[in-house]
Parts: C-alpha cells; structure tokens; sequence
C-alpha cells in the first residue's frame, strides 16, 4: 500500500512541476517571448542557374510559361538569397512540432524546393501532377526509402526520426531536386521571396543560430533575445560560382 | 509488502524494455536462419577469405577489385540493401541476406556463393550487420503475399494496363527493353550509373526467379537504386496482374506465355501501344 501511494505522489509532483514550468516560462506581464528576424544576402557572384528542359515530360512542361531553372541558389533583388534555412542550434529548442509540412511535386519540381521540419515532424508529400513521381530522399543517418506516387493518390505521410539535411530527388524526372531540413529544434524558418527569415514564440534567453544554404554550407551566430523584444541577425554568404 | 499486479507487470515491462535497450545498443553479432544460428567471429574469417577483395575490409564496398566493378559492390557500413522481403526503408531479414548470398546476383560481379556451407553463409550474414549500426533498430516485418491468383489472359491485360497506369515504362521501355525515356539518366544512391532491367534479354532477375520474387521486387522496392516500392499504389491483386504481365515480356517457354502468345496472334490490333499518351496539339 505504501509503495502505491508513493507512486501516486511521484506522478503529482511529475505534473504539478511540469505545470510550473510551463507557466513560469510565459508569466504574464514579466517575461515574454521574443522574436529574430534578419536578411539572409551574399556577397559575390553566385553560380547561374541552369535551365531544365522538360521536353521528356509534355504534361509537366506544358505547365510552365516560363523557362525553368535549377533551384540550389535562389537569389532575390538586393542580393538576397530565398530558401535558406535559418534554426536555432544551441538555447532552448521549443516544444514539439505537430503541425504538417507539406512538400508538393507541381508542374515537375518541388515546392518549395527546401521543406523544414523538426525531427518526428509530421511531412506530407503530395503529387498535383499529370505524371507519376518517385520519392527517393538520400538520407543517410535516416533509413532510406523510395517510394512511387502515380498522379491523384492521396499524401505520403511520413516522419524522420533524427536531424539530417536529405537530398531529395526523382529518378524518373532527373532535373527534380530538394532537400528535407530535418532539425533537432521547433525553432526554424526558411527565408522567404524577400530573402527574410523570422523566428517567433523564443523564451528570452541566449540561442545560437544557424543558416544553412544547400551550396553555400553553414553559418553561425549568438544572439540574445530579451522578453518581448525583437533581436535583429543577419547573414551573408560568401557566393562562389563553380 | 506485496506488489500489486499492476505494479508487478510493470516491473516486467520495464525490465524487458530494458534488456532489449542494452541488447539493442550494440551491432548484432548473430543470424538466425532456419535451425542455423551465425557468428559473427566465425563469418569475419569468411569474410576475410571471400568478400574482402570486393567488399573491402571495412565493409565500405571499397575492395581493391571494387574500382573494375560495375555496379559497384555493396557498402554495408549503408546498411542499404537491395533484396528484401520487407518495406522500403527497412533493413532485410537474416534469410533475405542469406538468399542474397546463395543466390548471388544475376549480371553483377556476385557470384552464387552456393559453395560455401548453409552455416558459412549464415556466418557471413552475422558478420555483415557488425559494419552498421543501424542494425540495432532490427528488420522490417517482412510483406504478406497473398496467393497468387489465376494466370489468365485477363490478368496480364489488367497487368498491362497498369504498366501504362504506374509508368514503369518510363524506366523499363515500352516492350520492357529497359529503353524508356528515363533509363539513359538513372543514378543509385552514390550516384554511379545504373541501368533499369531488361526483361528481354533473358537475364535473371536479381531478387530471385519465381513469380513471388518478382511480387516482392516492386512491392518493397530496390533500395538504393531509382526503381520505388509500389506498396502504397497496388493492391495484391493488381501486383499479381503485373506480375503476370511482366513474365509476357520475357522470352519464355512456358504455357503462360503459350496463352499469350495465341491471344496475341489474334488480338494484337486491339491493344493500345504502351508510352505516353498522345498529345494534344
């Protein structure tokens, strides 16, 4: 009997600490969560995008009015670069994603061409195509798998259970090529049209950053976000055309 | 002071998670294959004396004879295999591997390894799962194959109909020459060249030559090379369909074929050609 009612307590103690916490982090009016935001841009000449030829393929290149190109280094007007990932390597790593990532194959390529998650994040890859996909991401701390998606199947719902950047491509269609950012953190952002990147919802504190560009490596840097506020991080790439 | 039941089976449970975490920590050093029971220490001398030359010392297919090789030879420290009889994704059965070195692979440089004793291979399985730890996770539940339904005419229609549906022609060709629009630019997953399979030539398969090999081939995949798992997309049925098809593009001379060949004869410009669909100006 003794030994039940001591479990009875572990367990009370376990959830009215866990609650503390919780409220201790986010108390109202003393300490609130504070943002990052920053430009991601390069110095330098970044490497030309080649242009994908879809000829083999008519129900994809039909789709595009446009020419279309590779997408490993997205630059934007005033140097800036789309589709770098931005996370927090060290300080506190929020809680646990739940929301979907969706990764779509559309007109025979993928958007977006980078898709973020945090490790156990739930990923959905869809297939808006007139064509069947392969799914093959090149993982290697992750099991690889390859998978076939024929047009108008429902989503492939899968996770990945430890952070690794996964090369994502199609055998059937060569020029189709993404990455998986699969992250330790809930606290990540990939930079948008603008080349701008913003991390919500950060308990004040000190974090290190990372950005991470598919050709251009990683960079790091310490910030410190204070409650409420709004710390400011930039980052710029040295482009290196190959 | 008693345990309560609850608390005696979670004592149980705990310890059982337990000894499975530690036995779990390491690379495992055995196989079970039927009544055979492989060892790791035993398999390395085999290993050393056979595999070594292509498969290298460490495992990393980097062998002296490797750089003359094409496709390369197998790098276990990937853990990535191509025969299995689980899903993709998975690691292989200690029988799959087993099968796998019996059985060589048809139009590599692996050999049938039938020579050697069952416990040798057995061994050699063993041994091979020590060049990873990911074996630690354990092997995937291997698929169930239902029976195989009638091989009918019917059936290889539906078959073909889906090798338009899935387009495995993009890869394999219409007539399953391995010709398709995609087979020129096909790389594994060390981005080494690889070609899709011919079915007319009369090569054997590398899986295996029975009509549930074939089955298992493209429900679970190639791993490691562009050729997908069709698990999501094919109901058993329908992968018997194509099995049933796919024997219509080797040149055999079985009854099947037979059949297929006099409804042919008289049905061929019923049949709508296999490749893309025709395009609108």
């Amino acid at each position: 009997m003794h030994k039940r009612n001591f479990s009875i307590l572990v367990i009370v103690f376990l959830v009215s600490s866990a609650a503390s916490t919780r409220a201790g982090r986010f108390a109202a009016g003393s300490v609130a969560p504070g943002s990052v935001e920053g430009t991601i841009s390069y110095t330098g000449t970044p490497p030309k995008m080649k242009p994908i030829d879809m000829a083999k393929e008519p129900s994809c290149a039909k789709e595009h009015a446009k020419p279309v190109y590779t997408e490993a280094v997205v630059t934007r007007l005033g140097n800036t670069l789309k589709e770098v990932v931005v996370y927090v390597s060290a300080g506190d790593q929020g809680g646990r994603a739940t929301q979907p990532v969706v990764y779509d194959q559309e007109g025979c390529q993928y958007v977006p061409h980078v898709a973020a998650m945090q490790a156990g994040q739930p990923l959905e890859i869809e297939n808006h195509d007139k064509t069947s996909h392969n799914i093959h991401p090149m993982s290697k701390v992750n099991p690889e798998w390859n998978k076939s998606q024929p047009p108008g199947t429902p989503p492939l719902k899968v996770t990945y259970e430890k952070p690794e950047f996964i090369p994502v491509k199609c055998n059937v269609h060569p020029w189709m090529h993404g990455y998986f950012a699969v992250l330790a953190t809930s606290h990540y952002s990939v930079s948008d049209d603008f080349g701008k990147f913003t991390l919500k919802g950060l308990p004040p504190g000190k974090y290190t950053l990372t950005a991470w560009q598919e050709k251009f490596g990683t960079q790091t840097q310490d910030v410190t976000v204070t409650s409420g506020g709004t710390a400011k991080v930039n980052f710029t790439f040295k482009a290196v055309p190959y | 002071m008693r345990l309560g039941t609850v608390q005696q089976k979670l004592v149980c449970n705990l310890s059982v998670v337990l000894c499975m975490a530690v036995a779990t920590g390491l690379p495992a050093q055995d196989s079970h294959v039927g009544s055979l029971n492989g060892q790791a220490s035993a398999g390395k001398k085999e290993y050393r004396r056979y595999c070594v030359g292509c498969h290298g010392q460490d495992g990393d297919g980097m062998g002296e004879n490797a750089q003359w090789i094409d496709p390369k030879p197998r790098d276990f420290t990937a853990a990535v295999f191509k025969c299995r009889s689980t899903p993709t994704g998975t690691l292989p059965t200690d029988e799959d591997l087993y099968h796998s070195i019996e059985r060589g692979f048809a139009s590599t440089n692996m050999p049938s390894w039938l020579p050697l004793t069952g416990q040798a291979r057995a061994d050699l399985v063993a041994y091979i799962k020590t060049f990873s730890t990911r074996w630690s996770e354990g092997h995937g539940a291997p698929i169930v194959i239902p029976p195989e339904t009638p091989r009918a005419v019917e059936s290889m229609l539906r078959g073909r109909a889906l090798f338009q549906k899935m387009e495995c022609w993009k890869c394999h060709g219409p007539t399953g020459h391995g010709d398709g629009p995609s087979a020129s630019t096909l790389t594994d997953s060390k981005d080494n060249r690889i070609m899709p399979h011919n079915f007319s030539d009369g090569s054997r398969f590398k899986c295996g030559q029975t009509n549930e090999d074939l089955y298992r081939v493209f429900m679970t995949g190639v791993d490691g090379t562009p050729m997908p798992s069709f698990a999501d997309n094919l109901k058993p049925g329908e992968a018997w369909d194509l099995v049933h098809f796919l024997r219509t593009l080797q040149p055999l001379k079985t009854p099947e074929a037979a059949t297929w060949k006099s409804w042919l004869s008289t049905h061929a410009n019923t049949l709508k050609p296999i490749g893309p669909e025709t395009q609108q100006p």
